[in-house]
């Protein structure tokens, strides 16, 4: 790695008695330059209040996320449920109207990736992770952390409440796009939309909250030795996700903005001229390609914003439980920046049909093939740190190595729908559902579990199941499979999605069957989430206790003074960091693992690289 | 502020130092405060915010079909019997513009220990900042008088009402939000809290004068937008 690091770069070797504030038995190779800034000023909580409700500890603040996003993750899994019981067995659940319908899609969607996916992710491992794996006490403004959690809590709170408004939640597809989202005959357009983008606007100024947190935790609050290039690929996954965020979101929050005015004001930001039933509507001369082009601006980046930190998270779960380093770090990491940058010169390939200049649409069908290529670049990563390493089959592994295979289905037909030759007679169709259902629902959620496993121990001291886990993940991947593998076929064949029912269509001939089939396995693998609730019951109860560093894993996380970490992370002292976290299997040493604090001069006679 | 000295690590100035920042340990920003970084990132997010704004506003004003009214006779206000195009606008600009200079000048004496001159500057700051949204709020009045509201208006396309409210209320509520923050600055620096370090209320964290600056960035970048919506609105 940085082979300069501390002989070229200004770091003067000074006696190394005064840095490392010990008895000067420690040899110059260890020299790591002093602390620069005093240690941080931390508010510990006394009553139950401020321990845990209103907490300014980071960890608990990740489980607070945590536990709300898969609160809403529920929501939205039932959710799911309903539209496939009325796709698969129309007219069998009578309460199931086609405005409930819409509804259902829309907020299955938004759920999903919004509450769901970017809260677990950014929120809940990021609070959990960043602090302890750059080796920081809390995050830089606990205070402000402690905010972003409530106020994502309040946005939950009012998207929940939209279910029960006069109307109910609005049914405008995810998207919303206008004008249908906000005219008369939209499942929800009267206050469900509100709320919904009320919510949007909470959502996005609670993250922005959190955000600013964790980005500035990465690049100002890193322990002593812990350069960037030494940060677990986790930090960097999530690091990225946050600068994606943080620039991404304003085009949401603008366009919830101009949304609610042209609704409760009724301007006409994104209203053209309507004729209503032969009447012209008040609105007029709005753009509302204006608002797809906000919306997917954010979009699209917010695609990456889920998908960056699973990158990140995957990466050390399969260098740990391969006992190998993650194959190319650099290039490990460069991919995820590149692929952040780029994420925003990709958007509009969300909008080939929407009626826009078709040469626009060719130039963003070449960066989105481009955008493949870093994606690319980290699956063989993926695949090479596997390659002859000591892999264990365990329930982590399982669900990295589902991650890969579902990744890889998902972004091939990534390819075939950024042509815009290819994906217009596709857009519309079950096979677009089925490609990011694949790339950006199963492939991310594989890697939670996954995360989920290994750092349970971690945070509640015990083991979840191994049983129970080898039974969850093989009906949750077998069973997404089964969902998602005909979902293409049905795309093939145009059977368009959104549809609340194919009434006597030549669809509702050739794809019935399989409608019913891929319903059936959808109940089933939502059906199987309850092994994972089931073994953490258990696990809670009489799980079998984990020893302190468990997997025997380098990075900081698990080398903290207790196990689960209390509120400080490391006890007396920070940890010094020596290393990048990913020297597993050193020929010469000791043990198959040297973590990140084991000081060079131990490890001399060993082969350990420099990094 | 001076350069900092960081123990045991040089700093060198130009890309290579930049580059040498970035690949140590600790910090990228050496010496930088993390308020400061956090207020410069929370910047760089909020200038996504106005630049949507404004880059929808130049899509809403091309793809209306009806004409945009003339700004110069929108805009104008009657000074001793003659129309003086852009009069409002040009006081408030300087208004503003002159509250930077006192929000500078107070960050100076603030890092100088004068508590007086500090306190007396970010009072004057606020006050400036005050005076903006109160002539904001005489143009606003003096609009609607006229019949502009934000879905539709006499001289012209309705979206310049929406675009125009919206705009500048989005605007005017980070002054306003800035000049609340001024207000309790203005106290705190003259109650001494940034001397003896006495414990911010909520956040429970030690008062230092690199409040003064960190809220000095975000009234700067107020102030900087409201240039580019000056230029956008009412010279276009």
């Amino acid at each position: 790695m940085s082979d300069e690091y501390e002989n070229k770069s200004g770091y003067q070797a000074q006696s190394s008695e005064a840095l490392t504030g010990s008895a000067g038995s420690t040899p110059d190779m260890d020299y790591v330059r002093p602390a620069e800034l005093p240690e941080q000023d931390l508010y510990h909580g006394h009553t139950f209040i401020t321990k845990w409700v209103f907490c300014q500890d980071a960890k608990v603040i990740g489980v607070q996320y945590f536990l709300t996003a898969v609160f809403t993750g529920v929501v939205g899994l039932i959710l799911s449920w309903l539209m496939r019981l009325q796709l698969g067995f129309p007219g069998l659940a009578g309460f199931i109207t086609a405005e409930h319908y819409y509804q259902f899609v829309t907020m299955h969607g938004m759920i999903m990736v919004v509450y769901f996916l970017t809260a677990l992710f950014l929120g809940g491992f990021g609070n959990y992770l960043i602090p302890l794996m750059v080796g920081a006490r809390d995050m830089v403004f606990p205070y402000v952390n402690m905010l972003s959690f409530w106020m994502f809590f309040v946005a939950v709170a009012v998207l929940m409440a939209s279910f029960f408004v006069p109307g109910g939640p609005t049914g405008a597809g995810w998207t919303l796009y206008p004008p249908q989202t906000i005219l008369e005959g939209t499942p929800g357009s009267g206050m469900g939309i509100l709320l919904m983008l009320i919510s949007l606007a909470l959502f996005v100024i609670g993250f922005t909250m959190g955000g600013l947190n964790y980005m500035i935790t990465v690049l100002q609050a890193r322990t002593r030795g812990m350069t960037l290039m030494r940060m677990p690929l986790t930090v960097w996954g999530i690091f990225t996700a946050t600068v994606l965020a943080m620039l991404a979101f304003p085009a949401l929050l603008v366009s919830a903005i101009m949304m609610t005015l042209d609704k409760v004001i009724g301007t006409s930001f994104f209203m053209p001229t309507i004729l209503k039933a032969g009447e012209v509507l008040e609105y007029g001369g709005g753009s509302p390609i204006l608002f797809q082009h906000l919306f997917w601006f954010f979009g699209h980046p917010e695609v990456y914003i889920v998908a960056l930190p699973a990158f990140g998270i995957v990466s050390d779960l399969i260098s740990v439980h391969a006992r190998k380093n993650i194959f190319g770090y650099r290039m490990m990491v460069w991919a995820i920046v590149g692929i952040g940058a780029l994420s925003f010169f990709v958007w509009a390939h969300h909008m080939y049909v929407s009626g826009m200049n078709p040469w626009f649409g060719f130039f963003f069908a070449t960066t989105t093939l481009i955008i493949a290529v870093p994606t690319a670049m980290k699956v063989y990563n993926w695949i090479l740190t596997l390659w002859r390493g000591n892999i264990r089959i365990n329930t982590v592994m399982l669900w990295c190595l589902g991650f890969i295979v579902t990744f890889v289905n998902g972004g091939i037909t990534g390819i075939f729908l950024g042509n815009v030759s290819v994906d217009v007679p596709l857009s519309d169709t079950y096979f677009v559902v089925a490609h990011f259902h694949m790339v950006m629902g199963i492939a991310p959620v594989m890697v939670i579990m996954g995360a989920v496993y290994h750092w349970f121990p971690l945070i509640t001291g015990r083991f979840l199941n191994e049983t129970l886990g080898k039974w969850h993940f093989w009906t949750t991947f077998l069973g997404a499979y089964s969902i998602y593998f005909p979902m293409h076929y049905l795309g093939f064949i145009g059977v368009p999605r959104r549809y609340y029912e194919m009434y006597d269509s030549p669809y509702m001939t050739s794809a019935v069957g399989m409608n019913e089939f891929i319903s059936t396995a959808a109940f089933l693998v939502g059906a199987a989430q309850f092994f994972l609730i089931f073994n953490v019951i258990k696990t809670l109860k009489t799980g079998e206790r984990a020893p302190k560093n468990p997997w025997k894993a380098n990075s900081l996380e698990w080398h903290t003074s207790t196990q689960p970490p209390e509120h400080g992370n490391f006890g007396e002292r920070l940890p010094v960091v020596h290393r990048w976290p990913y020297d597993f299997s050193v020929p010469g040493a000791k043990d198959d693992f040297i973590p990140q604090t084991t000081p060079p001069s131990e490890v001399a006679h060993t082969k350990v690289e420099k990094t | 502020m001076s350069d900092p000295k960081i123990d045991g690590f040089e700093l060198k100035p130009g890309f290579k130092g930049m580059a040498s920042d970035t690949g140590s340990d600790q910090t990228m920003f050496k010496g930088v405060h993390w308020g400061k970084a956090m207020m410069w990132i929370f910047l760089l997010s909020d200038t996504f915010v106005f630049s949507c704004f404004l880059i929808a506003y130049m899509k809403g004003r091309g793809s209306t079909p009806v004409e945009w009214p003339n700004p110069s006779e929108v805009f104008a206000l009657e000074a001793f019997g003659v129309p003086v195009p852009l009069l409002l606008i040009a006081l408030m600009t300087f208004v503003l513009i002159t509250s930077s200079g006192t929000m500078a000048l107070a960050v100076k004496y603030g890092y100088e220990r004068n508590r007086k001159m500090c306190g007396w500057l970010v009072l004057a700051t606020a006050i400036g900042g005050l005076t903006f949204v109160g002539m904001q709020a005489y143009e606003w009045s003096k609009l609607i008088h006229e019949g502009v509201r934000p879905w539709a208006n006499p001289f012209g396309a309705a979206q310049f009402g929406s675009f125009f409210f919206m705009i500048t209320g989005f605007h005017g509520t980070h002054v306003s939000i800035g000049v609340i923050f001024l207000f309790i600055y203005a106290y705190k620096v003259f109650a001494g809290h940034y001397e003896s370090g006495k414990r911010g209320w909520f956040t429970t964290m030690k008062g230092d004068y690199v409040e003064i600056e960190i809220l000095g960035l975000y009234w700067h970048f107020v102030d900087l937008v409201w240039v580019f919506i000056f230029a956008f609105f009412y010279l276009w």
